[in-house]
């Protein structure tokens, strides 16, 4: 796989690495337009990260064979109720 | 049988007459800590002291009161001076107090400062040791109650902030004796299975006994010794907590663990609007650049035949400023040059030599007279002299060779003048 998905935070460095390189304008041409090319796809991706985020809330116990096992975690959805509602 | 049996008020007040007589509890100094502190609309103040093993329970009336010298607080030691007696109504038997002073430092501050001596010497708390947090978090783990305002200001604003990241809590108890333990274990649990990139661990407020968990040893080494990043969260601002020491980086409160966790979505949308112009206007400066070099070397082969026809005329704009501008330095350079030119021809004009005294000699057909054997005797020739000029007859020749001057040829009877030719 020639691209592989970077991760946000790598994302964002190689952007700036990326405006950093074009802006020293001394790549050569074809160079500059791969290099734009993948700017413009990681500020693409990078873009519909954000707009598609939607948090995960997770409850963390020890299964039973201890490893972590998660469970959706709701105990956000009762604004000023009481606080003792533990699960 | 019957008179064996008492009523519950009459063992309470035998009791309250037994303590009123007694003279060692009547008048009494206690040293304890102030702890459930509270003071009442009625301006009574009611709390217990405590030490290492027990509680006593004290009351302290408004008009005692009025005569302290400081605001009591839970955790304060202080030396109470008054008496011991028993409250009938519930049958509790409380320090009545008559003065209250502060007694140095609490020993649960004492435990507290020492504990952080020990592990500040043992570089516990050493900022080089501190982990940076991850810019942009794929995991937060929270280690709190699960119940409580805390775990849902840290969860909203999490989401708020940064959806992005997905958030597994686990859910430990934040205070009494198994406290420490559980928290311990939570995060020795996250390290071991490597479940988040960043740790959130803490409590929402509470007295000072309440956040005790977050003071003890154990857990200080079991933050240090996580993997995974630590920001502590433990009660309100002016909390502070041996965990708030070792954690890698320290909130003021759970909310603000959150913020600090996270990066905020909307500063990072306009980070990348920002990113995106520049990238475009970088780009477009390249190929401008190109452009304009590729029109230099005269490079024919192109990609996009549009982009190069406008670089094209762009290119011919600018040519065609420069030659504007190259052919007026151009006109101007002529035009000196051509000053120059006609000065030097106005010197050498034969005008200007008639002025310093030559003439030219010519025939009447206009032709000018450069060899004497071109005219004959008796010929009529014309002498241009700088004002006017003369007809003149030939009378004789002389060749070339012959070297005598005409004027010394015309005066040759009368002198032999060397003079230039004067007339």
């Amino acid at each position: 796989m020639a691209k592989q998905k970077l991760g946000f935070e790598k994302s964002i460095e190689r952007l700036e690495e990326i405006i950093k390189l074009l802006e020293q304008g001394d790549a050569p041409l074809d160079n500059a337009l791969s290099l734009f090319e993948e700017g413009a796809g990681l500020l693409a991706r990078c873009g519909e990260l954000l707009d598609q985020a939607e948090q995960k809330v997770l409850l963390l116990s020890k299964g039973a064979d201890g490893a972590p096992a998660e469970r959706p975690f709701i105990a956000v959805s009762q604004p000023g109720k009481n606080e003792d509602t533990a699960q | 049988m019957e008179d064996l049996v008492y009523s519950v008020s009459q063992v309470n007040t035998y009791l309250k007459t037994l303590m009123d007589k007694d003279r060692f509890l009547s008048a009494i100094f206690v040293r304890g800590e102030i702890s459930n502190y509270k003071l009442y609309p009625s301006g009574h103040h009611y709390f217990a002291l405590k030490d290492e093993v027990g509680a006593i329970r004290c009351v302290l009336f408004r008009r005692e009161a009025s005569r302290l010298r400081f605001r009591p607080e839970n955790g304060m030691k202080v030396i109470a001076f008054g008496h011991v007696s028993v409250f009938p109504r519930d049958g509790q038997y409380q320090l009545y107090c008559g003065e209250l002073s502060p007694d140095g430092v609490g020993a649960l501050h004492l435990a507290f400062e020492q504990l952080k001596e020990k592990l500040f010497r043992e570089g516990l708390f050493d900022p080089a040791q501190k982990k940076p947090l991850p810019p942009y978090p794929k995991t937060v783990a929270l280690i709190t109650s699960p119940a409580g305002a805390a775990v849902r200001d840290m969860i909203r604003i999490l989401g708020a902030r940064w959806p992005l990241a997905k958030v597994v809590l686990l859910p430990v108890r934040v205070q009494g004796a198994e406290a420490p333990a559980e928290l311990c274990g939570a995060l020795r649990f996250a390290n071991r299975w490597n479940i988040a990139d960043l740790i959130l661990i803490g409590r929402g407020g509470g007295s000072m006994e309440d956040l005790w968990a977050f003071n003890d040893e154990k857990l200080a080494r079991a933050i240090y010794e996580s993997k995974i990043p630590v920001v502590s969260a433990v009660g309100h601002e002016p909390d502070v907590t041996i965990a708030d020491f070792v954690a890698d980086v320290r909130a003021a409160t759970p909310s603000n663990a959150a913020e600090l966790a996270v990066p905020d979505i909307r500063e990072l949308g306009s980070r990348l609007a920002a990113f995106q112009r520049r990238l475009g206007q970088a780009m477009h400066l390249r190929l401008s650049m190109a452009r304009a070099r590729l029109e230099k070397q005269n490079v024919g082969v192109l990609q996009y035949p549009m982009r190069y026809m406008e670089g094209k005329r762009l290119l011919l704009d600018f040519v065609q400023q420069r030659l504007d501008r190259a052919s007026r330095v151009y006109l101007s350079k002529e035009r000196e040059r051509f000053s120059a030119l006609a000065a030097s021809l106005d010197a050498l004009s034969p005008l200007k030599v008639l002025g310093r005294g030559y003439s030219i000699a010519a025939k009447t057909t206009g032709e000018i007279i450069k060899n004497g054997l071109d005219v004959l005797p008796g010929e009529t020739i014309t002498l241009r002299l700088q004002k006017g000029g003369l007809f003149c007859t030939v009378e004789r020749q002389w060749k070339p060779e012959q070297p005598v001057t005409p004027g010394a040829m015309q005066k040759e009877e009368q002198n032999h003048g060397e003079t230039k030719a004067g007339l």
